[in-house]
């Protein structure tokens, strides 16, 4: 290799080991996260491409603002950030793998330089004696020593929680493989919609990249409800579903109730209650302003009709009985749309029991048609979202090392505790990962406790 | 009594909390500091009573859920953990003027919940029906109130930092209150240790309760997003700790911005963008 490549070499693992590289990406991820928040993302509402100019909405499909978080530049910046995470842990693990296998035991001067608040008191007695009593009193009141012997002084380490240093790559590790559990989830699980009328079943559901799915078994929707609070305000959605393997029922599946938090699970493909509507026949009369010549009208479920004057009107919502949103009115009602022919479009509520009041709201607007509403044939369909993701589990494993990698890096400190008996003298020192005042603390009063205790011996 | 009435009680005990800190910081009188911590404990137990009051009146309604399934709920509850984390500071470090740069915070809570927004309580939508919701709001909300803390300990480390570097460090009596400069930098990172394991569990719960109710643990909703943000912004704080060039006035205003974010994340995406959390809006 020339020296030439060899310094580039150089300097792209230094590039891709710096924290500046991390500082850069997690800011620079938190500003660009910011387009998909403000542009819409994935199918874009008729009223923002009108709204926006051409040439804007152009530039904003070529660079994939419509879909950024699935865009190249997006992923690329999160790859470098998970190459980031790796080069700065390949790069520190194996010292901070050092320090925790294979420990400083010697307490010599050097390292008693670089310690602060160490502590230091005659002893008269025994070395061998008193390296017996320090040890038993570090094993007692913080954790069994090291105990060596160098140059006829005693030198004995302790520590707590070394593997805490840890952490922070316990915390990088979860990170990848939430990334793995995600890309497992793309690659091999989909999510997918399906309409199911009552009565009927389906064996395939739409993917949201409009591929049909096969099912490889059948699902009947027996009945879809919705409940009302006593305000009009919904309840509960709830579809009552059964699950057909070969056109019979699977025993455990059969009438299982779905309601929105409340999902089914079937060979590793979940329903969710998701959305519902009526795709039966609405019935209408349509008459003049003085209630006469009355023409029936039929409008199937979503569709949309044109009325004799040329205007088109279909249906938004419709209910039994409307007592449940406006006190004092009774009967069917139907919430409706009317695109007139002028290109104006208006949404009113017409009733079954009010005539009167379908009347003055032609009168109020210009005295077009007048529509009465007859009540529907109902035919209830449930949505259903439907997933299989099977690398979920995976995800969770990620979430799961994460929450215990940032309680140990945050509240988890690696503590040391060196004591050297020499000539005459007891020295102690220590340090601590984390929160290294509130360590000198313990180690003060560690080191009083064992001047007492020393003391204690000499006199018995 | 009814909880309406003590959450009256609460705004009123914090705003006198807010204005006896504040006395405090111009007088420098000890006592004035005890009597705004003590106001602002009367404040958190009256608010705490009155959350569980309003929690049973929901139960007498026959609608009965938690309250924090609204704009004005969630916002009570804000104040209330701020007020929480704040005790907690105190009676771990005891720096009382700290309270002058935290108890605005949830004063400006409690009076625009009971002044601006619609108290009444409500039925549980079908979409939020579900224990996730306990366990969401409150992992997010306690880390709100932390970066919160750690946002109005920012503020002070800027003051002090200003005043310290145009020359004569021992001026201002005001300022010669704040705790040392290297404390505050201190508490600072210490709410932030508090605030991101706890956002990061909202953040995990959020994406549990999402996946159980709608097969989807990350869709890149509005949210969603917005909370990885903060999440992005408060993993650059922590890192900037161990990076040369990023401690001291950037990590404090790293730790403003972190809240600012944390505040649209909040109350932006609710009020000004559309997505899964709009029950959420304000009405």
């Amino acid at each position: 290799m020339t020296n030439n490549k060899r310094d580039f070499l150089h300097s792209l693992w230094d590039f891709f080991c710096s924290l500046k590289l991390t500082m850069s990406l997690l800011i620079g991820l938190a500003l660009i996260s910011i387009i998909g928040t403000i542009i819409p993302q994935g199918s874009l509402p008729p009223e923002y491409v009108q709204a926006i100019s051409p040439a804007k909405l152009k530039l904003y499909k070529t660079l994939g603002f419509f879909d950024m978080y699935h865009s190249w530049w997006f992923i690329l910046l999160l790859y470098l950030l998970t190459v980031n995470l790796v080069a700065c842990s390949i790069k520190r693990l194996p010292h901070i793998w050092k320090t925790i296998t294979n420990p400083v035991t010697i307490f010599n001067s050097a390292l008693e330089k670089s310690l602060s608040g160490v502590t230091e008191f005659p002893h008269t007695g025994e070395p061998a004696v008193a390296k017996e009593r320090v040890a038993a009193f570090l094993k007692n009141e913080f954790a069994e020593p090291v105990v060596t012997e160098s140059g006829g002084d005693w030198h004995l380490f302790a520590q707590k929680t070394p593997w805490c240093r840890l952490a922070v790559y316990c915390v990088h590790l979860s990170v990848i493989i939430i990334f793995i559990g995600a890309i497992i989830g793309s690659a091999f699980g989909y999510k997918g919609f399906v309409n199911i009328m009552e009565g009927e079943s389906v064996s395939k559901v739409m993917s949201r990249s409009n591929e049909e799915i096969d099912l490889g078994f059948s699902l009947r929707c027996e009945q879809f409800s919705v409940a009302h609070y006593a305000s009009g305000a919904p309840k509960e959605f709830k579809s009552i579903l059964t699950v057909l393997e070969n056109g019979r029922p699977v025993p455990d599946y059969t009438n299982a109730r779905v309601i929105v938090n409340d999902p089914l699970t079937y060979k590793g493909i979940t329903f969710y209650q998701s959305s519902y509507g009526n795709a039966g026949n609405y019935f209408f009369t349509v008459s003049d302003l003085s209630g006469k010549n009355p023409v029936p009208l039929t409008i199937e479920g979503k569709s949309s009709v044109t009325l004799p004057d040329g205007s088109s009107m279909h249906v938004i919502e419709a209910t039994r009985d409307v007592a449940e949103f406006a006190p004092g009115l009774s009967g069917p009602a139907a919430q409706v749309e009317l695109h007139a022919a002028n290109g104006k479009s208006e949404s009113f509520v017409v009733y079954a029991n009010h005539p009167e009041l379908n009347i003055q709201h032609a009168q109020q607007h210009g005295g077009g048609p007048v529509i009465h509403y007859k009540g529907a044939q109902e035919r209830m369909y449930t949505g259903l979202q439907v997933a299989k993701d099977p690398g979920v589990e995976v995800v969770w494993l990620g979430c799961l090392l994460m929450v215990i990698g940032i309680y140990a890096a945050f509240f988890m400190s690696h503590r040391r505790v060196w004591v050297r008996i020499q000539n005459g003298v007891v020295t102690i020192g220590g340090n601590a990962s984390k929160n290294q005042a509130g360590f000198q603390l313990c180690l003060d009063r560690l080191a009083s406790k064992l001047k007492t205790d020393l003391s204690g011996e000499e006199k018995s | 009594m009814t909880s309406s009435l003590l959450f009256n009680v609460t705004t009123f005990a914090y705003l006198i909390s807010m204005l006896l800190f504040f006395a405090f910081l111009a007088s420098r009188a000890k006592a004035l500091g005890t009597a705004g911590m003590i106001a602002a404990y009367v404040g958190l137990l009256a608010q705490t009573v009155a959350i569980a009051l309003r929690w049973k009146e929901s139960y007498d309604m026959g609608v009965g859920h938690a309250p924090l399934s609204n704009l004005y709920e969630s916002v009570v509850f804000f104040a209330w953990t701020i007020v929480l984390i704040y005790a907690l500071l105190d009676i771990k470090y005891k720096y009382r003027v700290i309270g002058a740069f935290v108890m605005p915070f949830a004063l400006l809570g409690m009076a625009w919940a009971q002044l601006g927004l619609n108290t009444g309580i409500e039925p549980l939508v079908p979409a939020l029906q579900s224990n996730w919701l306990l366990y969401h709001v409150i992992t997010c909300f306690l880390g709100y109130a932390a970066f919160a803390v750690a946002c109005g300990i920012s503020i002070m480390y800027l003051i002090k930092a200003a005043f310290e570097t145009g020359g004569n460090g021992s001026s201002g009596g005001i300022i010669a209150m704040f705790p040392p400069i290297r404390v505050l930098d201190d508490l600072n990172y210490r709410a932030i240790m508090v605030g991101f394991p706890l956002l990061t569990l909202g953040i995990i719960t959020g994406a549990a309760w999402a996946n159980y109710a709608w097969g989807t643990y990350w869709s890149w909703d509005p949210k969603e997003t917005w909370s990885l943000i903060v999440w992005f912004v408060y993993a650059a704080f922590l890192h900037a700790r161990i990076t040369k060039g990023w401690v001291g006035k950037r990590a404090a205003w790293l730790s403003i911005v972190g809240f600012a974010a944390t505040i649209f994340c909040y109350l932006g995406v609710n009020l000004f963008l559309s997505g899964l959390h709009s029950y959420g809006g304000g009405k």
